[in-house]
């Protein structure tokens, strides 16, 4: 089981603030697994690392570590700022050996991912969570896994099918509800996006749901016409419901480039966005573009995908991904 | 699609030209604005390292410093190498037996499926008769969004549910491909990460089973530093002989194609430009590094609007606009060529010098819908003369296209001009390409601009 305080706010199975011991187990698990999974990354970076930190001091440690960030997909501006802060630890002397330039890389990437809240905010009743991003990304999988972990957290859930784009986007949505034991709102081909999304959160709210968790059709964020579009489905959730969406999640492939920032630029200017869910970090892909994308726009990473199991989408732990991307003691 | 990237190169080497001679600093800098340039377009760090390598060796070693145009003389290197890097001429799938097996795989999320179908458009567009076999056993109704599109593209789809083995579902699929006489099989697999053994182990024996003629990789552009590792396995496990490269239509800088390209050798086959299921294209790696340097793809553009434009009608058209009859269902006609041609901001940006100027305009498809919303709901009269549209008619034109007054008016002086315009161009060589309504005025005189520079 996870630790449905870490990714719920205003869940009865999630509020408590002191895990059982049960949960920290798993939570050592969690990372365990993350931990391996990225473990390719780590060596790499390791490697790296002790092979350039015979001398802290000297000019191509950075360049190293430069080096090993952007392959990270960490992006240019990422990469300069924490190279940054970390050469000015080392021109006040405190990075001596190469723990400690390993601890201060950690503290660093850590220090850029925290801030924000990073629990998924469900306190409203009932709570909307839309959920948008390009193709591919691993949207409908997210809001599947997302539905049954509502569920076992103790909350009901509604899912709304506004992909009405995707050849069977609907039928593998309906599978997935059909494992959560969730209401299904569904849609037919074609249909207006934002009808559903009005359905879905109708429904919610006469049958007493606690969440409703709605689909979008994969868009590039390039296209203006399917951006407006979102744009609508989000207006016409907050009219029919006050205060909704609560949360707007943009599903991010850890395998994204730098592209990754320009889709939380403009999905963020048609629908405020209020988190990132990284999916795919079960590949050698580093999801480095989470470290540019809370770098440059503030937005926190809610939750992360692992692998295919259910279990294998988590609440997200800044400190913990630091760590197994930077090299975590095992 | 690489736009950005072109616009860095460029406005370093318009650095270069901008001056007379350059210093070894001056090479410096320009290889670090590349660098970056490189690398914020995704490519892969070991493979910017020795790209701007190679270029500053020949930079260097040409003798730039003594040239007599040193900045044009580094445009051609980055050219050259850029060009060496994504391959040279069209590479084409080789369909030796019949039916001729393509199997294609990638990871979770490329867009396999989709361009299975749009795959199969493509060659049946070429002559052939295409089929599907549905081998996505894991990803919930991935078999039937292959019907879906297989319905779509008109090509029969052979699905064996998802209970079976995906190796023996691909040579069943074969078998029943062969019997009704269909020539070239698209076999469909489920993503999979290149690290899951198991599921890497399976692609193999689906291989193995049908025999692929071709096998491709199906790659997002938006692909980062990690491309490289994901091609360099399935390249050791499946040994694939193309590359798919799908939604180029975003603004990815597509950094991933150049390093696969490069680390694999393996050339890039098509390229997925848009969600319809006819935007897939034969790729062409010479013109996409023209394209970088901001040369724009004039080619495609030739292509595109020659497959789109009917030669009868074209010279109907021009026989027209001799004796000036240019109407306003004449104007919805070629609205509608232009359409079927793809998106006007995909159009613009093929075209050398606007795709830049475009930056950060909106080049919004839907006035194009605002104007064929106007002239239908205008009576066939009122399109054949328009001047007898009076306050009356616009009212109702407005009521019934769901615009207002103004729009209608825009539209009519726009007609007007055009006619004018067109009237001088009547003995022209482009007889069906007038200016485009609905796109920003700016952008043609922008044009118009550059053209007189040269």
């Amino acid at each position: 089981m996870i630790d449905y305080g870490r990714m719920f706010r205003g869940l009865d199975g999630g509020e408590s603030e002191t895990p059982t011991a049960p949960a920290t187990e798993q939570r050592r698990g969690l990372l365990r697994r993350l931990v391996d999974n990225l473990a390719k990354s780590r060596q790499a970076l390791q490697q790296q690392i002790a092979a350039i930190a015979f001398d802290p001091a000297a000019d191509d440690v950075f360049e190293a570590l430069e080096e090993a960030l952007l392959l990270a997909d960490c992006g240019v501006p990422a990469t300069v700022e924490i190279v940054r802060r970390l050469e000015q630890e080392a021109a006040a002397g405190g990075l001596r050996t190469t723990e400690d330039l390993t601890a201060a890389l950690r503290r660093v990437v850590a220090d850029l991912l925290a801030g924000a809240e990073s629990r998924i905010d469900l306190t409203a009743r009932p709570s909307v969570v839309l959920v948008v991003g390009v193709n591919g990304t691993g949207k409908t999988t997210t809001v599947g896994k997302l539905a049954e972990h509502v569920r076992r957290a103790g909350g009901t859930v509604v899912i709304g099918a506004a992909d009405t784009f995707r050849a069977a986007a609907g039928e593998q949505l309906e599978t997935w509800a059909g494992r959560a034991g969730a209401d299904f709102v569904g849609s037919t081909s074609g249909q207006d996006p934002a009808a559903v999304a009005f359905d879905a959160v109708s429904a919610a709210e006469a049958r007493g749901r606690d969440v409703a968790i709605i689909d979008t059709a994969g868009r590039l964020h390039t296209q203006s016409n399917l951006m407006a579009e979102l744009g609508k489905v989000r207006r016409v959730i907050a009219s029919r419901l006050e205060g909704a969406p609560h949360e707007t999640l943009l599903v991010v492939d850890a395998t994204t480039g730098q592209n990754g920032l320009q889709q939380a630029r403009l999905f963020g200017a048609a629908v405020p966005l209020t988190g990132i869910a990284l999916t795919k970090l079960d590949g050698t892909a580093k999801g480095g573009i989470a470290i540019a994308i809370a770098h440059e726009l503030g937005l926190p990473i809610k939750l992360i995908g692992v692998g295919e199991t259910l279990d294998d989408l988590r609440p997200f732990d800044a400190a913990e991904f630091a760590a197994a991307l930077l090299g975590a003691p095992s | 699609m690489f736009d950005s990237l072109a616009d860095r190169l460029n406005s370093t080497l318009t650095d270069l030209r901008s001056r007379g001679r350059l210093s070894p600093e001056d090479v410096a800098a320009a290889m670090r604005e590349i660098r970056l340039a490189l690398l914020e377009a995704d490519v892969n760090f070991k493979v910017v390292k020795s790209f701007v390598e190679t270029v500053r060796e020949r930079a260097v070693g040409d003798g730039v410093l003594g040239g007599l145009n040193p900045g044009q003389q580094v445009i051609k290197i980055v050219n050259e190498e850029l060009t060496a890097l994504m391959g040279t001429g069209a590479a084409k799938l080789r369909l030796k037996s019949s039916p001729s097996v393509i199997l294609l795989a990638g990871l979770q999320g490329a867009g396999k499926t989709t361009a299975c179908g749009k795959l199969a458009m493509l060659l049946a567009k070429q002559g052939r008769k295409p089929a599907l076999v549905a081998c996505d056993v894991y990803r919930p109704a991935a078999i039937d969004q292959l019907q879906t599109v297989g319905g779509q593209a008109g090509v029969p789809v052979f699905e064996r549910g998802a209970d079976v083995d995906p190796a023996e579902i691909a040579v069943w699929g074969v078998q029943q491909a062969r019997q009704q006489g269909r020539d070239v099989v698209i076999v469909d697999t489920a993503g999979r990460l290149h690290v899951d053994a198991e599921l890497m182990d399976e692609l193999v024996r689906i291989r193995d089973a049908v025999k692929p003629d071709d096998t491709l990789l199906v790659l997002d552009a938006m692909t980062g530093q990690d491309a490289v590792n994901v091609a360099e396995t399935f390249r050791e496990r499946v040994d694939f002989s193309g590359i798919l490269l799908t939604k180029l239509d975003g603004d990815a800088r597509g950094g991933a194609a150049l390093s696969v390209r490069a680390v694999t050798g393996v050339p890039i086959v098509y390229a997925s430009v848009g969600e319809k299921l006819d935007q897939l294209e034969e790729f062409h790696p010479d013109r996409m590094a023209s394209r970088i340097l901001g040369m724009g793809d004039v080619l495609t553009l030739i292509e595109r609007i020659s497959e789109n434009v009917d030669a009868d009608r074209a010279a109907e058209m021009e026989r027209k606009l001799q004796r000036s009859e240019f109407t306003l269902d004449d104007l919805l006609d070629q609205l509608r060529t232009i359409r079927k041609m793809g998106s006007l901001g995909g159009l613009a940006k093929m075209i050398p010098g606007l795709g830049k100027q475009l930056r950060g305009m909106d080049v919004d498809d839907r006035q194009l819908d605002r104007v064929e919303a106007i002239i239908l709901s205008m009576t066939p009269q009122e399109r054949r003369s328009p001047e007898i549209v009076n306050g009356t008619r616009r009212a109702r034109i407005a009521r019934g296209s769901g615009t207002s007054v103004q729009q209608i008016n825009a539209l009519l002086q726009q007609h007007r001009q055009m006619k004018k315009m067109m009237k001088g161009l009547a003995g022209g060589k482009m007889p069906g390409m007038p200016a485009i309504p609905g796109l920003p005025a700016a952008a043609g005189t922008a044009h118009k601009k550059r053209r007189k520079k040269r």
